[in-house]
C-alpha cells in the first residue's frame, strides 16, 4: 500500500479564493457560514455528490478552488433553492454553485464529454443565436457533443412517442427579432 | 383583454404544448382572456445562469421590455420561466452596478426598461385575484372521487416568491378541493424531481421520480397534478423504467392543474390537451365517469 497525503498543506492553498467569489453577486454572504450541514440535508442531491453542499462552503472559504472546480457537486446541484432558502445564515447556496459553474466553465476545470455543462452551454448557445431554444435540437447537440450515441439511440423511441403525441419536432425555431437580440448581446458583452 | 400577457417559453410550446391548450380556454372561462406576448425569446431558465449571469438576465429583460411596453403584466405557467424573469425582475430593481450596466445595455440595444412589470404564476393568479369562492360558482363538472397528489415542485414556491409557503404550500391543494377532488396529503410537494438532470444522468432522475411517484402511490393518488413542464415531463416519462427498475407499480397519470381545471369548468376535454400523455389516464376518467377513457 502506498502511503498518500490526503489533506493539503497551507501553501497549497488558494488564499484568494474567497475573495474571488465572495465578489460575485449573491455571494457576498458565504463567509458567515457556521457549518450547520442544513444545506446538506435538505438536498436532494448530496447522495451523489463527492463533496456535500457543506464541505463546498467551507472549501470556498479555505481556498480549496481545484477541488471546488473541479467537483461534481456543483453540476449535481439542481437548482431547487430548498438550501437557500433554509440556510440560516442567509447564504443564497444556489447562486454560489451558479458562480462555482461559470468558474469552472472559465478554467475549464469540468470533466470533459459531461452532460451537464454540455447541457447548459448548448441551451444558452441556441438562445444567443436564434432567441429561442429547440427542444429536439438541443437535445441531439446534447448527445452528439457528450459522444453519447448510445444514449441517443435508447432515447429513439420516446423521442417517436413524443412526436407521434406532437410534443417534437423537427422545426428551428426562433425570434423575429434577431437583430434586437444581437445588438443586445454585442452591448452586454462589450460592457463586461 | 385582461391585466395580463402570457408568457409561454419554450416547454408550452414544445412538449408541454398541453399546459398551453388547458391555460388559455381556462383563463378565458374565468375571465381573464391571456395574449401571448409578441415575439418573446428563451428565459434561459438555469442553464444560462450558470455559463453567463449578466447575460441570462439581459435576455430576460428584453421579455419584460416587451412586457412594458404592452402596459400589462406577465403571467409564466412554466416554473422555470417564472423563475427566471421574477429573479431578473428583481436583480435589474436592485441597482447593483451591473444591474445598471444591464438596463443601459437593454436601452442601447431598444428594449428600454423601466421597471414596471409584475410576474405571477396562474396559480397565484387565480388564487388571488379570481378567488376560489368565485371558481367554486364556475363549476360543473365536479371531480368528485378523484384522490390527487398536488405537487408544486420547486422553483414556483423557491425563493422569489411569498405567497405560498416554501416547503409545504397549500393553494394548489385549496383549489383541487375547490373544484370537488381531494387532495391527499402529498409529503414530497416541493420535493425535487430533477429538473434537466433527469435528461442528462438517467440514474438520479429515476430516484427522484420514484420517491414521488411512491409517495403519491402510498397516499392512494389517483393523479399527480402539476404547475411545471418539467415535472410533468420527467414523472411522465421515467414511469416506465423506473416499474422495471425498481419492480413497483408506481405507474398513475400526471396532469397539469389547469387541464382538470378546465374539465371542472365545463370545457370538452377533447380541447384540454388530454391527448398528448403518453401514459394511459383511464384510471383518471374511471374516476370521473367523464365519458369514456383514452
Amino acid at each position: 500500500m502506498k502511503i498518500q497525503r490526503k489533506v493539503k498543506y497551507e501553501e497549497e492553498l488558494d488564499p484568494d479564493f474567497l475573495n474571488e467569489i465572495q465578489k460575485i453577486s449573491g455571494c457576498e454572504e458565504i463567509n458567515g457560514c457556521i457549518q450547520c450541514g442544513t444545506c446538506s440535508s435538505s438536498c436532494p442531491m448530496s447522495v451523489y455528490m463527492d463533496y456535500s453542499p457543506r464541505k463546498i462552503i467551507a472549501m470556498v472559504k479555505n481556498g480549496f478552488k481545484d477541488e471546488a472546480l473541479g467537483s461534481f457537486t456543483i453540476w449535481l446541484c439542481p437548482s431547487c433553492y430548498t438550501c437557500q432558502v433554509r440556510c440560516p445564515a442567509k447564504i443564497k447556496i444556489t447562486d454560489v454553485m451558479y458562480a462555482l459553474k461559470r468558474k469552472a466553465i472559465e478554467a475549464g476545470t469540468y470533466p470533459s464529454r459531461f452532460a451537464i455543462p454540455i447541457l447548459d452551454r448548448e441551451m444558452s448557445r441556441l438562445i444567443a443565436k436564434y432567441g429561442r431554444n429547440s427542444e429536439l435540437w438541443l437535445i441531439l447537440n446534447l448527445y452528439l457533443k457528450s459522444r453519447n450515441i448510445w444514449g441517443m439511440l435508447k432515447m429513439a423511441p420516446l423521442g417517436l412517442k413524443l412526436m407521434k403525441t406532437g410534443r417534437m419536432s423537427l422545426r428551428r425555431e426562433s425570434i423575429k427579432n434577431r437583430k434586437q437580440l444581437k445588438s443586445l448581446i454585442k452591448a452586454v458583452k462589450e460592457s463586461a | 383583454m385582461s391585466q395580463y400577457i402570457y408568457y409561454p417559453g419554450c416547454s408550452l410550446k414544445g412538449n408541454s404544448r398541453s399546459y398551453e391548450e388547458s391555460i388559455l380556454p381556462t383563463f378565458k372561462e374565468v375571465g381573464l382572456p391571456l395574449q401571448e406576448l409578441e415575439d418573446w425569446n428563451c428565459c434561459g431558465a438555469t442553464a444560462y445562469f450558470s455559463v453567463d449571469d449578466t447575460m441570462a438576465v439581459a435576455v430576460s429583460g428584453r421579455n419584460l421590455s416587451l412586457a412594458e411596453k404592452s402596459g400589462k403584466d406577465i403571467i409564466a405557467p412554466c416554473a422555470g420561466c417564472f423563475l427566471t424573469l421574477k429573479k431578473s425582475n428583481k436583480f435589474l430593481a436592485s441597482r447593483h452596478p451591473k444591474a445598471m450596466k444591464v438596463l443601459e445595455n437593454l436601452k442601447e440595444a431598444g428594449c428600454e426598461y423601466r421597471g414596471t412589470v409584475e410576474v405571477k404564476h396562474p396559480l397565484e393568479v387565480l388564487i388571488k385575484d379570481v378567488g376560489l369562492e368565485k371558481i367554486k360558482t364556475l363549476v360543473r363538472h365536479s371531480l368528485r372521487g378523484l384522490n390527487v397528489a398536488s405537487y408544486y415542485g420547486c422553483q414556483l414556491v423557491r425563493p422569489y416568491t411569498d405567497f405560498d409557503d416554501p416547503d409545504y404550500p397549500t393553494h394548489l391543494d385549496s383549489l383541487m378541493e375547490t373544484l370537488g377532488a381531494k387532495a391527499v396529503d402529498f409529503m414530497a410537494k416541493t420535493r425535487c424531481c430533477g429538473g434537466s438532470l433527469t435528461g442528462t444522468i438517467e440514474e438520479v432522475g429515476l430516484r427522484l421520480n420514484y420517491i414521488l411517484l411512491k409517495e403519491a402511490k402510498r397516499k392512494a393518488a389517483d393523479a399527480i397534478v402539476t404547475i411545471c413542464p418539467l415535472c410533468q415531463f420527467n414523472l411522465e416519462i421515467t414511469q416506465a423504467k423506473i416499474v422495471k427498475k425498481y419492480k413497483e407499480e408506481v405507474k398513475m397519470p400526471v396532469v397539469y392543474f389547469s387541464q382538470l381545471l378546465g374539465f371542472a369548468l365545463g370545457i370538452p376535454k377533447e380541447d384540454l390537451g388530454f391527448s398528448r400523455s403518453i401514459i394511459s389516464l383511464k384510471p383518471l376518467w374511471d374516476k370521473l365517469n367523464g365519458g369514456g377513457a383514452k
